[in-house]
């Protein structure tokens, strides 16, 4: 934790969200422990702290699967079919959107918008974009993640 | 003169273009300009369209291949990573200049198809495969025969490209280009001819309005932060973009991130402030690293920083990276989220103006409203005048997607009609079915319907139709959509993001939501009691969404309920079916579809009986099934277990 906060030497209120950021992006989420380091070197109570992270939608309190889905649900992907798609696949990962499943393998994110309205409807796997896809398209990619996973097994 | 090396070149674009104000009457000096921005070549130069969207389309994959081609060819060419130009349907595109010859460009170059292309193109020949989409004139070079222009092009036909004039023609990470094609020369000119009041002057008589949806002047906002007394200010520029279906400043700052530092640079002086934020979502990861390598860029070169070209002016830029809520579009909200706490609005007065970032006085103005501010100080009032309408001067930049034959970033005039953005600009609709509406961005709620198709893009003439041009994402809907649907998906999208500060807004949204949801869903009992409760529900949704709207602190809880109102205006009658047959027309509300069995075609498998959750289904092996509506929850299960196509939907 110490050389996040050497990048931030001042230890302002402003640099909260900054260091909760670098923070998550090092180890993928917060934890308590994190949250509490920050708290003592800021000099901003936890709760306070859970207050602002709690705000906004980036920041997580858990760990994440080793696929990572984002599904697109902007204005054009809804339209396009993505909260039909949205059942399917939290059918097909048996999680739920926001959530990681008990074997650490899938979580499933909905972001509000990935920006490429044109290819909709769009999921995210682990940075690699699925575009136009469909139900059958979005079968065939689990299931294929599935039996990649039972091969390295 | 000739510029060899790269510390030649940088003192050349210092010395002789950025403080010399005679830059324009040399020939020598255009040339080796035209040089530098890549508008003549001494080596064949390739610019592949990466940004974000491009990415998406598979860009990367193009880029490494044409990487690895011209590795393995030990060819003398340049390549580049572009920025987009804002075809998005043609991705990924790339563009080949030749010396001597206008520059090409090809659209949908998959990885596969690279080899093919640059063997024909490299050796001075047209592919045949692949014809190129267009070139872009340019009177100093030579002409490709038979090849349409970018301004031929329907998609580009329309458009009036201000703002995004180098989106996808420049290197977006190189200042050189970036100065040789007029960058920073406002900027420069500014701090060492005009008082900061004469700049707000200047703004507030080009009459820019702000391009966040708001479309407040953005001249008097900044004069009244320069008016205000203190010792410490600060301009913000709002790159948060939450719209879902906007990527529109995210596009540009993409294409051409110095624009947008030069842009708060002249604001941040304008006001007399030393510190301009860039407030911009941690999401837009490429958009952010372009901009950090520019701003690294500007800072060698001395432009922000401490003694700016020894002018005494101190400007230094910071880039924000913002956590995710839309609420942070609001002022306000932004102006907390950076000092490090819950952003949630504060009422005005006091304006951020007067009382903004710490109790200092700040402006924030939008990605596309400072676009504007550069192009404004080198061409004139005047220049920036003669574009748009009376009323509404400039042009507007958009995202247009949903079903349309051709999609992307697109800039048009102010008073361009909705119609000719649909049929020519968006070359009509992709499906066979008709047009039904535009939705104008979330925040607005608006939509343009068959009827006021022919209205202009323009404030005062969108007020007139009880709309509002938002922040510029166009989404177009043909009759496949369910605006019932809509309006529930808007609404659920606003009691998520309600910052919670405001009751009515809270609490509000949550039962708005709660009454649409009632109408797009099969009831658990269909007894009379939940029959009244749908009923009442929509009764009392105008009073609701009245309180909502007039006692919500910010424009995102007053804006709330505008889907809504807006569907009970345009769409009525869809609104009734789904209340009264319970019947969704364009078949998208799942829970309201009735599934019946076709017994001709049922051959008893049983395979429904096993799966219906709700035993709704009824039946014995070999004979036809039924399905008792009464029980139905109309999950669809049986329609998908189906394999003889015996499962219908009513």
């Amino acid at each position: 934790m110490e050389h996040i906060f050497t990048h931030f030497p001042n230890g302002k209120r402003e640099d909260l969200i900054p260091i909760l950021q670098v923070i998550q992006d090092e180890k993928g989420f917060l934890s308590e422990e994190t949250i509490d380091a920050v708290g003592k070197y800021l000099r901003i109570s936890t709760n306070k702290i859970y207050g602002v992270a709690t705000f906004y939608d980036n920041f997580r309190f858990g760990p994440v699967g080793r696929y990572h889905f984002r599904l697109c649900q902007g204005t054009a992907c809804h339209v396009a079919g993505a909260s039909t798609l949205q059942k399917e696949l939290e059918k097909l990962l048996k999680v739920h959107a926001g959530e990681t499943d008990k074997s650490g393998l899938f979580s499933l994110e909905v972001a509000s918008c990935l920006g490429a309205c044109g290819l909709a409807p769009l999921v995210e796997v682990n940075d690699e974009f699925y575009t136009n896809i469909t139900l059958e398209s979005l079968k065939e990619l689990v299931r294929m993640i599935r039996e990649k996973e039972n091969e390295t097994l | 003169m000739s510029v060899e090396t790269m510390q030649d070149t940088r003192q050349f674009l210092t010395n002789k273009v950025l403080l010399d104000p005679r830059r324009d009457e040399d020939a020598g000096i255009r040339k080796s300009l035209s040089y530098i921005a890549g508008e003549r070549v001494h080596n064949p130069m390739i610019y592949v369209g990466m940004g974000t969207c491009g990415r998406i389309a598979g860009a990367e994959r193009t880029f490494h291949a044409i990487k690895e081609y011209l590795e393995d060819q030990d060819a003398n060419v340049t390549l580049v990573e572009g920025g987009c130009v804002g075809l998005c349907k043609e991705e990924p595109i790339v563009d080949i200049q030749l010396p001597g010859k206008a520059r090409l460009s090809f659209g949908r170059v998959s990885h596969d198809q690279v080899q093919s292309l640059l063997d024909d193109i490299l050796n001075d020949n047209l592919p045949d495969a692949k014809p190129p989409q267009w070139q872009y004139p340019n009177p100093i070079l030579q002409k490709w025969e038979g090849i349409s222009t970018l301004q031929e092009h329907p998609f580009f036909s329309g458009q009036q490209r201000l703002l995004m004039e180098h989106c996808g023609v420049i290197d977006p990470v190189s200042i050189d280009s970036y100065i040789a094609k007029g960058g920073y020369w406002a900027f420069i000119d500014t701090i060492s001819s005009n008082t900061p009041a004469q700049v707000c002057g200047i703004i507030t008589e080009s009459g820019l309005s702000g391009r966040g949806g708001g479309g407040y002047p953005a001249g008097k906002k900044w004069l009244a932060a320069l008016e205000a007394v203190s010792d410490n200010k600060y301009m913000v520029c709002n790159a948060v973009e939450s719209d879902p279906g906007s990527y529109m400043n995210r596009a540009i700052i993409e294409s051409n991130p110095h624009r947008l530092i030069e842009a708060a640079l002249i604001a941040s002086y304008a006001i007399g402030a030393s510190k301009a934020f860039i407030f911009i979502r941690e999401e837009f990861s490429l958009a952010i690293a372009r901009l950090e390598e520019a701003l690294k860029q500007a800072r060698d070169y001395g432009i922000t920083g401490h003694h700016i070209f020894d002018s005494g002016v101190n400007i230094e830029v910071v880039i924000k990276k913002g956590a995710r809520a839309f609420v942070c579009g609001e002022e306000t909200a932004l102006n907390n989220s950076i000092e490090g706490k819950r952003a949630m609005p504060t009422s005005k007065p006091p304006y951020p103006a007067e009382q903004g970032l710490w109790q200092h006085p700040t402006i924030v103005n939008n990605v596309e409203t400072l676009y504007n501010v550069p192009l404004i100080m080198k061409n004139g009032v005047e220049w920036f005048r003669t574009t748009g309408t009376e009323k509404s001067n400039g042009t507007k930049v958009f995202t247009l997607s949903g079903r349309l034959q051709n999609y992307g970033t697109v800039e048009v005039p102010m008073g361009t009609s909705f119609r000719d953005i649909v049929y020519d600009i968006g070359g009509g609709l992709k499906s066979k079915q008709d047009f039904k509406a535009i939705v104008l961005g979330i925040n607005t709620g608006s939509y343009i319907t068959k009827e006021t198709l022919d209205t202009r893009v323009d404030f005062e003439e969108l007020k007139n139709i009880g709309g509002a041009l938002g922040s510029g994402a166009f989404v177009v809907l043909d009759t496949g959509v369910c605006m019932v649907d809509l309006a529930r998906f808007f609404t659920a999208f606003f009691k998520k993001e309600s910052c919670g500060k405001c009751i009515p807004c809270r609490e509000g949204t949550a039962r708005m939501l709660e009454i649409m949801e009632n109408a797009t869903r099969r009831p658990s009992e269909n007894n009379s009691f939940q029959t009244l409760e749908r009923f009442k529900g929509v009764m009392q949704l105008k009073s609701l969404a009245g309180v909502i709207s007039e006692t919500s602190l910010c424009s995102l809880g007053k804006s709330s309920p505008n889907a809504i109102l807006n569907t009970l205006k345009h769409f009525k009658q869809e609104f009734d079916a789904h209340i009264f047959e319970r019947k969704c027309s364009a078949n998208i509300c799942t829970d309201l579809r009735i599934y019946f069995i076709d017994v001709d075609a049922c051959t008893g498998c049983t395979a429904c009986f096993k799966k219906c959750p709700v035993d709704a289904i009824i039946g014995s092996p070999r004979y036809p099934h039924y399905i008792v509506q009464d029980k139905c929850i109309g999950c669809g299960t049986c329609f998908d277990v189906c394999k003889f196509n015996a499962v219908l939907i009513k």
